[in-house]
């Protein structure tokens, strides 16, 4: 992947004078040039990411035209597939803030050499998230009737625009980090740390707001007894802690794999120590909660029972949730294992991740939201599989996120590579 | 392969120079860029159903009368072209000095779903879905736990072992609907009747997650009723049909209570279980069933305060 470093195009070191008019976009303008260069492989990554967005984009405007009865959600199920999905991806975009936390607070060289791929994660993951919630919208084309100014904003009561603010507040803070250090780089100067730094102590702030807020958005209705627990927040932010080191330890060994960035190894070893301690707390606190539901009993418990069990022979949840349950416990018991960390073990590293990773997908997404309409308010139990088109457009938007996020990690490959003197 | 030299892949083959790199990464761009103007084309099939006037208006609170004439004629000229039925569209307003409350008397309902039928019929609903805003739930005697009950009973009623509970909108005084709504389509009028502008909803079904009593419905597509079914009595923000991909829920019959009359269901019962009425009227008769009879509300502990409540004889 010669071309990276050296692209043929004439964008040498800028003049030291040059004005951000010029430069910045011939920054842009070499970025996009570098995001599309690559090898065969990197074409028919894309080129297959490309085709599964676009059939997506399909099945979401027959969505749109045909009404969401394409859809298999209904009165008793209101929110599906999409919602879990979002869900989850907003963990995920808080998760990065585990590079975050050692490189800026603690001062870990090596993990700050390498932080920015946790922050263009979170880019790639709040993309997904707003188009999540853009596809689960009855009528996207009254969109601007949430944007404050123009339209009706009912800010600070619903918790819904809470979490428009922070989501977009999140993805131009991280849009900003990025930006400008890749920008630096670009001129060739030294970024100034008051450019950048204190946005990055808000950025931490800031992310476990996001997952915080989020999870506001269920425990705050009390016709909602599964979710109308205190314990949601922090079990949130804990399983956002196991997906978004997952999800990163497994793309910097594939990083160093294909593009031979070096100095990924110690960053990976501080993350895996991270999972290590934060999939052990999301059990427990998810062993907290299931003891409080079932020693209890009562029918605050149904929906945890249908989660586990199956409802009155409805039980189309339980495979979703005892693979969850074994993934997530053979991928804890690996993480313990000190072997897990030495190098040629990667292999099973990356199986420890995938485990977790789809483990709090299910837990975080279908196991949390659908159970929350199960039984129903009316205590009515109607089940909820998704549709193809469900499925369809919610392959898309993953697949659009991971083209945010190949395109995001190659731009800034150069600056992997060789990272700033200390 | 834990190599730190770049590797020597292929780039791709016979483009080596930059213009015709530039040439090829272009020509991939358009390529990908047609095919997805290509697949979201359904869309437009979506945008010839909903006019820009529709795309433009603001919200109900913000339009002025002439801007509401407007609206609401446009509105009657899409339910003739799309519907094939002549209607009139009211904007009836709460009359000053009321407000409404029902109550049901659980001794005396018997189950027979007239009132589901009714609403049904009244508020021009999909037919397809026989959608309603109102359920009834057939509960074992003995128990107050809706877990016991099943909205799908079936056979004569009533049962021996069995009382009924209707369930429709409470129109709580703290509505939770209300409260998580991100743009405010849905509000509470002065004579507590929870009310959605069907034109400004955009279908996040937030309140249909937030609300305890499984009130709200959602329309998951285009509602469909025949021309001559159609219910011609219409008003903005009750029972004029709805467009798809918004939510509704029960109005207390506004089209019919704030023009003196009753509503729908009340009406359809040939018990006499449902009373309504004007609770700061001293001598209507739904005072005198609060003051006299041991009344009770669903979700108490919930604190949404329903205007709805049930009682026994
Ligand atoms: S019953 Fe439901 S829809 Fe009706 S006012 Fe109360 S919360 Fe809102
Ligand atoms: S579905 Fe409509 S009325 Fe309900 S919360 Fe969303 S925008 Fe408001």
């Amino acid at each position: 992947m010669s071309s990276i470093t050296a692209s043929p195009q004439s964008t040498g070191p800028p003049e030291e004078h040059e004005s951000h008019v010029t430069s910045y976009p011939r920054f842009i303008a070499r970025s996009l040039w570098l995001a599309t260069e690559g090898s065969l492989a990197f074409y028919a990554w894309m080129t297959v990411l490309t085709a599964l967005f676009l059939v997506g984009a399909n099945a979401w405007a027959n969505q749109v035209a045909g009404g969401m009865i394409g859809t298999n959600m209904t009165d008793h199920v209101s929110w599906g597939l999409y919602i879990a999905n979002f869900t989850f991806m907003v963990g995920l975009a808080a998760g990065g803030v585990m590079m975050v936390i050692p490189a800026y607070l603690y001062h870990d060289r090596k993990m700050h050499d390498v932080v920015i791929i946790g922050e263009l994660l979170a880019i790639a993951a709040i993309v997904m998230c707003l188009l999540f919630v853009v596809a689960d919208l009855g009528r996207p084309d009254r969109f601007w009737h949430m944007l404050p100014g123009i339209g009706k904003f009912n800010w600070p009561i619903s918790m819904l625009t809470w979490d428009v603010i922070v989501l977009n507040g999140y993805l131009i803070l991280n849009l900003h980090i990025c930006g400008y250090l890749l920008y630096m780089r670009f001129l060739g100067r030294k970024p100034n740390p008051v450019w950048y730094v204190p946005f990055v102590m808000l950025s931490i702030v800031w992310a476990i707001s996001i997952h915080t807020v989020t999870a506001f958005l269920y425990c705050g209705l009390g016709g909602r007894p599964f979710w109308n627990t205190a314990l949601l927040a922090p079990r949130f932010l804990a399983s956002a802690f196991v997906s978004g080191p997952a999800f990163i330890i497994a793309a910097m060994v594939l990083i160093k794999k294909l593009t031979g960035v070096s100095g990924l190894d110690q960053p990976i070893a501080t993350l895996a120590r991270i999972v290590r301690v934060t999939i052990l707390i999301n059990l427990l606190m998810v062993a907290s909660e299931l003891f409080t539901e079932f020693y209890t009993g009562g029918s605050h418990v149904s929906a945890a029972k249908y989660l586990f069990f199956g409802l009155h022979g409805k039980t189309a949840l339980v495979p979703w949730t005892w693979t969850a349950i074994g993934l997530n416990i053979t991928a804890a018991l690996l993480f313990l294992w000190p072997g897990l960390l030495e190098l040629r073990w990667r292999p099973l590293l990356v199986a420890a991740c995938c485990m977790a990773f789809v483990g709090a997908w299910i837990e975080k997404g279908m196991g949390l939201i659908v159970p929350g309409f199960i039984p129903s308010t009316l205590h009515e139990v109607v089940e909820y599989v998704p549709s193809q088109l469900e499925w369809k457009v919610t392959v898309g938007i993953w697949a659009f996120g991971l083209m945010v996020f190949t395109i995001a990690i190659k731009t800034a490959l150069p600056t992997l590579k060789h990272p700033a003197e200390h | 392969m834990t190599t730190t030299e770049p590797s020597t892949k292929r780039s791709l083959p016979i483009v080596e120079n930059f213009g015709r790199r530039a040439a090829v990464k272009g020509a991939f761009a358009t390529l990908g860029a047609g095919a997805f103007v290509a697949a979201i084309s359904p869309l437009r099939q979506a945008a010839k159903n909903s006019s820009a006037a529709e795309f433009m208006q603001q919200h109900y609170t913000e339009l002025s009368a002439d801007q509401k004439a407007d609206v609401i004629a446009r509105l009657e000229a899409e339910t003739k072209e799309q519907y094939g039925a002549d209607v009139t569209i009211a904007d009836d307003r709460p009359i000053p000095g009321t407000k409404f409350v029902y109550a049901i008397n659980l001794s005396v309902c018997n189950g027979n779903g007239k009132c589901v039928e009714a609403c049904h019929k009244e508020n021009n609903h999909d037919r397809d879905t026989n959608q309603s805003y109102i359920r009834v739930i057939e509960m074992p005697k003995g128990t107050m736990d809706m877990e016991q009950g099943s909205t799908t009973y079936s056979g004569a009623v009533p049962k021996d072992d069995k009382f009924y509970l209707p369930v429709q909108c409470q129109q709580c005084d703290e509505p939770p609907c209300v409260d998580v709504c991100p743009v405010k389509a849905t509000w509470k009028e002065e004579d507590g009747i929870v009310v959605v502008d069907y034109n400004w909803c955009i279908g996040c079904r937030y309140c249909e997650a937030a609300c305890p009593y499984h009130a709200r419905r959602f329309n998951w597509k285009k509602p469909e009723v025949p021309a001559e079914e159609i219910n011609p009595n219409q008003s903005y923000l009750s029972n004029r049909v709805r467009p798809v991909g918004v939510v509704e829920k029960c109005t207390y019959c506004l089209h019919r209570t704030r023009r003196g009359k009753l509503p729908a269901c009340l009406e359809a019962c040939p018990t006499g279980a449902r009373v309504f009425g004007n609770i700061l009227d001293k001598d209507s008769n739904i005072r005198w069933i609060l003051e006299n009879k041991r009344v009770y509300i669903l979700k108490e502990e919930l604190g949404t305060k329903p205007a709805f409540f049930y009682y026994f004889d």
